[in-house]
């Protein structure tokens, strides 16, 4: 019987190849491979679906447009016109967390957004982006966002702190809940995989047809937790564009 | 307490969240079936939003989850 695996050893990061820049670690690792290649892979769906440009889509373009589609429809219903300018980067956004998370469900891969230092590093960019662009449309008339309307001047004291932590706790939950989904996801994947060994050829068919269930359920999830992340990211804009409350 | 017993147990503990996460996830659904009996036209425009309901409930679940790795391996 094979040595049994710890179901945490998947996300484990290798170094490829070890390069260093003064004191700073900057290898080349399975994580940056597989960042590269769901850049590839979605750049290479936009580019040879779209290259045609066939009145009556293809397979591929169709593919690309229904994405495209998706994304704009979802920017005009939740920002407005005035989104449009964000567009391109949701849209960029979207289709890389969605690559990475399924390519992650491809047997032996590595899900780059199981880890928490990539998808935080997305949900500050965003949190940050959307602040700036906050203050540059608002100026300090910004911070009356923070300032709940129709509360009377005592409640004041204790609401105003509650949404300026509410906001700074933003790109903590946008980015745990990427991670957190990616990772039992495929931590449940594997501990389902040790059962079908663990039971053997008689008994580790159940656990083998529930794998293949959840595996469904994980697509679905991948999907999920990339339109989530981008339609949050339309929200939060949204907040910032307009000072909706 | 032995310090390791302690730890399975927090982590236990941890997990209590899901009872909340399980309240929270059939109300979207069940909510979301009553009004899609009562109005079925409607029914489509809203499953966006019971999708962005889920997604949002199980990440608290997901919250618990790691609350439960960090008390088991990084303490």
């Amino acid at each position: 019987m094979a040595e049994m695996h710890s179901p945490m050893e998947q996300f484990e990061i290798k170094r490829l190849l070890t390069w260093k820049i003064g004191g700073l670690d900057v290898s080349f690792t399975n994580s940056s491979s597989w960042m590269i290649i769901a850049v590839i892979l979605a750049t290479a769906v936009f580019v040879v679906g779209m290259r045609r440009r066939a009145l009556v889509p293809g397979k591929l373009q169709s593919a690309a447009e229904v994405g495209y589609e998706f994304i704009a429809g979802m920017v005009r219903d939740n920002v407005g016109d005035e989104g449009k300018k964000y567009f391109p980067f949701i849209l960029t956004l979207f289709i890389f967390i969605l690559f990475c998370n399924v390519l992650g469900l491809v047997p032996y891969s590595f899900t780059v957004t199981s880890h928490i230092v990539v998808t935080f590093a997305m949900a500050i960019f965003v949190m940050v982006g959307v602040t700036l662009i906050g203050f540059a449309r608002h100026g300090l008339h910004f911070l009356s966002f923070f300032v709940p309307k129709g509360v009377p001047a005592a409640l004041l004291l204790l609401l105003v702190p509650i949404e300026i932590i509410s906001y700074l706790i933003r790109p903590f939950s946008l980015s745990i809940r990427l991670f957190a989904n990616m990772l039992a996801g495929h931590t449940m994947l594997k501990v389902f995989g040790g059962f079908v060994v663990m039971m053997g050829l008689l008994g580790g068919w159940a656990p083998l047809a529930f794998i293949v269930v959840l595996t469904g359920l994980e697509l679905l999830i991948a999907f999920l937790q990339a339109y989530v992340f981008a339609i949050l990211t339309c929200l939060y804009l949204n907040d910032a564009l307009h000072l909706s409350h | 307490m032995d310090a390791s017993a302690a730890k399975l147990i927090g982590a236990g503990l941890a997990t209590i969240a899901l009872a909340g996460v399980g309240v929270g996830i059939g109300n979207i659904f069940g909510s979301f079936v009553q009004g899609a009996l009562r109005n079925p036209e409607a029914a489509p425009r809203v499953f966006g939003n019971v999708l962005l309901g889920f997604a949002l409930t199980e990440a608290v679940a997901l919250f618990a989850l790691v609350i439960a790795f960090m008390i088991l391996f990084v303490f």
